[in-house]
């Protein structure tokens, strides 16, 4: 049995532990709310730019040098993680799905080539080699234009033809609980097949063409910016209950170890007991 | 008082603007033009400048950047991936940013590769309108 005093120090340190987890907690879950307005706020944005990208690409039949399709030989991938650890599986699931991607990709005889944006992403797929760039430090407090950043350093990079194919993997907000990896082409871009057509044609400054050319680039910030908020409110759930957990269990613990040492306390009174009532009986 | 048009301006970060103006100016990237109510449907790209729209004879200058202008069904829509008002703007630090473009494009001038000319210019022109939108 261990000692009173090993067992009272374990107490009060799995204590502290508690509490920092705690505030932790409390923590991700005020930035949790953060980054859920930010997502609110970009949702009309998001849903106007889509609209208006329908409306004026529809039946449109001229080419455009971001949606040019070719033979994927070279793809890559634009992995979205969170900079900082201590939030449960979150990081890994999203790297689970970058290594099942990237398999399928070698296995169909595809060239591999990451983005790293976070931190996590950056530490994880080092070792592969095959890390073109890596954003880190930026996912606690990023703008706009840490997205167009990004956007546009992979949109030249698939315009020089150095790859084919550019796909996001990030993880989607269901549910405080649930957040799934999900991978999202971005490049080449999709064309829009069977778009409502819109009543009233629009009168477009400089021509159509150029205002579908104008529009594309920025289509692709919204997408990363989309894919980082999504990320930034995932990791803040993750951490959330992650540190829920852990408080939860660091209260087992300390309810258990409250158990052993009542225990101890208790044998070291009967070994006194016995003690005493052994010199007493030697006596007479 | 004549017709009024209904003036929306949405960012990543929310609506800012959302009333009925008189008219409302902003720089095309086929030139400036002016919108008002009744205008036909129109879309028009933007360039990194200043718009102004007015209600009552009040201007109210907002520096943009990035996006485009939508006309239709009686609403004119601009989205934009930044936008500020005056108020908004810390002119100091404009002032710093203009200098700071200014000495890469020279030094870009001078074909030093390090520089991102794009960007510098970029930076300038965003500057430049910060400036000018707290001097209206």
């Amino acid at each position: 049995m261990p000692s009173l005093k090993e067992v009272k120090l374990k107490i009060v340190g799995v204590k502290k532990t508690a509490q920092i987890t705690k505030a932790m907690n409390m923590v991700a879950a005020a930035k949790l709310r953060g980054a859920q307005e930010k997502m609110e706020a970009f949702r009309p944005y998001a849903a106007k730019f889509a609209e208006t990208m329908q409306a004026v690409s529809s039946g449109m039949t001229s080419q455009f040098p971001l949606m040019e399709q070719r033979a994927a030989q070279k793809v890559e991938l634009v992995v979205f993680t969170s900079d900082r650890g201590l939030c449960g599986s979150f990081n890994s699931n999203i790297l689970k799905r970058v290594a099942q991607v990237a398999k399928e990709c070698a296995a169909a005889g595809q060239q591999v080539s990451y983005v790293c944006v976070g931190k996590k992403a950056e530490q994880a797929l080092k070792k592969t080699g095959a890390v073109r760039t890596a954003y880190s430090g930026i996912m606690g407090h990023f703008s706009m234009y840490d997205a167009r950043d990004i956007a546009q350093d992979v949109a030249n990079h698939f315009l020089s033809g150095a790859v084919d194919r550019v796909e996001l993997i990030y993880s989607r907000f269901q549910s405080i609980v649930q957040q799934t990896p999900t991978v999202a082409p971005l490049l080449p871009i999709q064309p829009i097949e069977d778009a409502p057509k819109v009543s009233g044609e629009y009168l477009c400054e400089p021509s159509a063409e150029a205002v579908v050319e104008t529009l594309q680039p920025l289509y692709l910030n919204v997408q990363v910016y989309h894919a980082m908020l999504e990320v930034s409110t995932c990791e803040n759930a993750a951490r959330m209950s992650a540190m829920d957990n852990a408080t939860s269990a660091c209260k087992d613990i300390v309810n258990n170890l409250t158990i052993l040492y009542n225990k101890a306390r208790q044998a070291a009174v009967t070994n006194e007991l016995m003690d005493i009532v052994g010199g007493a009986e030697a006596l007479r | 008082m004549g017709q009024r048009i209904q003036l929306e301006v949405v960012t990543p970060a929310g609506a800012i603007v959302n009333s009925d103006v008189d008219i409302v100016n902003a720089p095309g990237q086929g030139g400036d033009f002016g919108i008002m109510a009744n205008h036909e449907p129109f879309l028009s790209t933007l360039k990194t400048g200043i718009m102004v729209y007015e209600i009552d004879n009040k201007r109210t200058p907002l520096m943009i950047t990035g996006g485009f202008c939508e006309v239709s069904g009686g609403k004119v829509t601009f989205l934009l991936e930044n936008a500020e008002f005056g108020s908004d703007i810390d002119v100091e630090r404009a002032m710093r940013a203009k200098e700071r473009a200014e000495r890469r494009l020279a030094q870009a001038a001078q074909h030093d590769e390090t520089v991102n000319k794009f960007r510098a210019e970029s930076a300038l022109q965003r500057a430049l309108a910060r400036i000018r939108t707290v001097g209206m």
